[in-house]
């Protein structure tokens, strides 16, 4: 009987998702990720659908392809498509390997506090707050997992795997610097985990119908989907065979019926059904209209959510200082700088749900999950860190890859004049004013010139050039704070543009002589 | 310091090539036995397209077999620092380091590879500088900078302010060591040659920019002497660098310099330039301490026009 395959199409299926998804975020030489992270996250719910809200871009509709499955199949998504769905299976499988049979039993719904997690997620961000969202949607709980917890196990395992190479003169396989540990974000995606593998391991796909508000809000819609697991009462026998099976514990064979609502579609009732009692009943023989968010409503609200900004950049951990003399005036920052194509902080930290996926794949190591620069609200959504890198001037590789559209493709051309902040100079920190020696690695990474070298006059009487900004050409890539020697603080630093804005072009100077004709060597 | 102690530090350190310092030779350690002395202090060509220019230096050098011995493991190291195309000289031409490459593969070396501590991310450097795809068309081996994992801990005995600093392994590793930088403006070191391109195999770059950034690039100068220094001066970028700003920096000027001493081939490129060697102040350091000459009126010159 097909009702039977279908377990091993849905674990097929879900393989592939997983195994992509899982791929995206621990690509640590950035081969695969870029051209493919698009069309493999189209599909997952909440950055899809914060996507839609903000951008009403019909190739952002991903979520409306879900909600279209969710109405028909029911809760397909939670099964194949969400990351961290499958790893509560494989979590669940290896648990319960041994063991003859699996004991899943009924249980009844913990509706008052799936439907209060759901109302107070949906309240916190038309309130403008992503926050509980951006903690519980699975897919960022899964990408932070990955991101936080895997990947360094992954760049470990890189780099003993380089060091064992370059033993027999192998360098094919480069090592990867370690990034910024971000404490918080490794903690939360740690609790995070053990809490998925707790209930996966001992309850099943509790976590999914109680705590994830995607799983309740997709339990609404499978509540008056099209096709759903029933059984046939004549048919069963009550053997019990697919309660045991059933992780979502949505099956009550005593009284032959199934919680569509909490049913994850995973199909493991149908395969062990031996009188065929399990099928897919039509429920739709009286229809009931499909209920569709008010989008226009949800979007204003979104809009008009006043945002807390942050307060001021947390300072990095003091390292060992070497140098002559220490500096001596703090980085002050009004407000921190978001990823290039995130438009504004109200913009991205709305729309970002905190998944990591950037912070995966940049390659300038400059993007690194915040604690609260953001707000509260923002907490754990990227941030650009100019002491940990630089955004690279030509790279464009978070606003090919989010998810969300809270870093939306500029382009390169765009990008290049888009000012995500201003670098500010402190003279009183600068190497060349405390040490009269010379420096200038400020200019020396900055791609517009916004930080040029003028002279300097100076007691040693040395010929010294000394930093001088021009802010209307700074773009606010932190090319010059990363570069900036002085310890403990900096003497250059990017302040953040609450609401980004355009830089003017670069001036070209053209040398007069473009060919040195002069024939003869000069010495 | 003594040079009895010298010599006590230059054996603890164990770093064989301290002593091409000590001994003021810097091949023939590493050179096959009975290796003439080459004809020229300084070759310097125009006119030619990169790669034609260092076939002709080299050859007026006595060829690739002089510097790299058969079975030797080579370090070529270009500046590969900045995510830009190769027309705007950013990083060093791409096909100058591919017949490098090709030239000591052809005189025997087991390996050639080829590596920069980038200053953008690495990867795209390597992609967009050309010199990626150029130098595994022709065999060699394109290497990663960007872990500080590569990097070890050395000391830099005639350091007056830089005294030791974190190398990559593969200059430990190498036999023979050839600077491959191309000539720039420089925003911090006034110009960028080969002693300045030496900071692309230290891992710790900010110690240099806040601890006397000309004297810490002459003192590492003395802890290796390349066995050849060629530089690329086919495109120069003349002003707003080492990155630049547009294509609009770069005046074509068609030339190249090789010698075996760095000091030497820097001073002739800052006049080729259009500066004074003794006006950039880590030249005239290192000239000071010895490493190398300055006084380019007193070098045997091959001055070769295409």
């Amino acid at each position: 009987m097909a009702l039977h395959r279908l377990k091993t199409l849905r674990v097929g299926v879900a393989l592939v998702f997983f195994t992509l998804t899982v791929l995206v975020f621990l690509d640590l030489h950035n081969r695969v990720a870029p051209p493919i992270a698009y069309g493999v996250l189209y599909l997952q719910f909440v950055p899809s659908l914060l996507q839609y809200f903000h951008t009403a871009a019909p190739g952002a509709a991903g979520c409306i392809v879900i909600v279209v499955l969710t109405v028909l199949f029911g809760r397909v998504y939670c099964s194949t498509i969400c990351p961290l769905g499958t790893l509560q299976d494989i979590v669940g499988f290896a648990a319960t390997r041994g063991r003859k049979r699996r004991s899943f039993r009924f249980s009844a719904p913990l509706n008052a506090l799936r439907y209060a997690i759901l109302s107070l997620t949906v309240l916190l961000l038309l309130a403008g707050s992503g926050l509980l969202l951006n903690l519980l949607d699975p897919f960022s709980s899964f990408g932070r997992i990955v991101a936080n917890l895997f990947r360094p196990a992954t760049l470990l395992a890189n780099n003993v795997a380089a060091l064992l190479l370059e033993q027999v003169g192998i360098y094919a396989l480069p090592r990867v610097q370690w990034a910024a540990f971000a404490a918080a974000s490794a903690g939360l995606s740690m609790a995070t985990l053990l809490l998925v593998a707790w209930l996966a391991a001992t309850r099943g796909r509790l976590y999914c119908n109680t705590i994830c508000p995607v799983g309740t809000l997709l339990g609404l819609l499978a509540g008056i989907s099209w096709l759903r697991i029933g059984i046939d009462q004549d048919a069963c026998t009550g053997c019990r065979s697919c309660e045991d099976v059933c992780k979502a514990g949505c099956i009550d064979s005593r009284w032959k019926t199934v919680d569509s609502s909490r049913c994850v579609g995973c199909c493991n009732c149908l395969a062990v059904c031996r009188k065929d009692a399990l099928r897919f009943e039509n429920r739709w023989r009286r229809p009931v209209p499909a209920a569709q968010p008010d989008r226009e409503r949800r979007e204003f609200l979104l809009n008009s959510g006043a945002l807390l900004l942050g307060l001021t950049g947390v300072p990095e951990p003091a390292r060992v200082i070497i140098q002559s003399k220490p500096t001596t005036i703090p980085e002050r920052v009004t407000s921190p700088t978001s990823p290039p194509g995130s438009g504004s902080i109200a913009h991205f930290t709305a729309t970002c749900t905190a998944c990591h996926l950037c912070v995966s794949a940049c390659p300038s190591r400059v993007l690194v999950p915040s604690l609260f620069e953001f707000g509260l609200e923002g907490m754990m959504q990227p941030r650009m860190n100019f002491h940990s890198g630089h955004c690279n001037y030509d790279c464009t590789i978070c606003m090919d890859i989010c998810p969300s559209g809270a870093i939306l493709p500029l382009g390169v051309e765009r990008k290049r004049l888009t000012q995500l902040g201003v670098a500010r100079f402190i003279k009183e920190n600068c190497v060349v004013f405390t040490d009269n020696t010379a420096c200038g690695a400020c200019s020396e990474h900055c791609p517009t010139k916004a930080v040029d070298m003028v002279p300097y006059p100076n007691p040693a009487n040395k010929p010294l050039k000394i930093p001088e900004m021009k802010p209307d050409f700074c773009i606010g890539c932190g090319g010059c704070e990363h570069a900036c020697p002085t310890r403990p603080y900096k003497a250059i630093c990017v302040d953040g543009n609450p609401v980004h804005k355009l830089a003017k072009q670069p001036v070209v100077k053209k040398m007069e002589e473009k060919v040195d004709t002069s024939g003869d060597f000069p010495f | 310091m003594d040079r009895r102690d010298f010599m006590k530090k230059m054996i603890g350190t164990g770093i064989v090539a301290g002593s091409t310092v000590a001994f003021g030779d810097y091949a023939d350690l590493f050179a096959a036995p009975g290796a003439s002395p080459p004809a020229f202090d300084l070759v310097a060509v125009k006119g030619g397209e990169p790669e034609v220019m260092f076939d002709k230096a080299i050859a007026s050098l006595g060829g690739m077999a002089e510097f790299v011995p058969r079975g030797s493991k080579v370090l070529v190291k270009p500046n590969i620092g900045w995510d830009v195309p190769p027309e705007r000289a950013g990083n060093t031409h791409p096909k100058l380091v591919a017949r490098i490459v090709e030239q000591c593969l052809a005189a025997g070396a087991k390996e050639v590879s080829v590596f920069d501590h980038t200053c953008d991310p690495w990867a795209q450097c390597y992609r967009n500088s050309g010199i990626e795809r150029a130098v595994k068309d022709v065999g060699g081996r394109i290497v990663s900078g960007d872990s500080e994992g590569y990097y070890q801990q050395v000391a830099v005995p005639n350091g007056r302010r830089l005294t030791e600093a974190k190398v990559h392994e593969l200059l430990l590793d190498a036999d023979v060591f050839i600077n491959v930088p191309i000539l720039k403006h420089h925003s911090s070191s006034m110009l960028t040659v080969g002693m300045k391109n030496l900071m692309g195999v230290v891992w710790d770059r900010g110690f240099w920019h806040r601890n006397d950034l000309h004297q810490c690039i002459a003192d590492f100068a003395s802890y290796r002497k390349p066995t050849l220094t060629v530089v690329d001066a086919y495109n120069v970028m003349k002003q707003n660098g080492p990155r630049g700003v547009s294509a609009g920096d770069v005046v074509a000027m068609k030339s190249l310099i090789v010698s075996p001493d760095f000091v030497a081939a820097d001073a002739a490129a800052a006049k080729i330039f259009g500066a004074e060697p003794g006006d950039i102040p880590y030249i005239q350091l290192a000239a000071e301490m010895g490493l190398g000459r300055i006084d380019l009126g007193a070098l045997s010159i091959n001055r070769i026009k295409l």
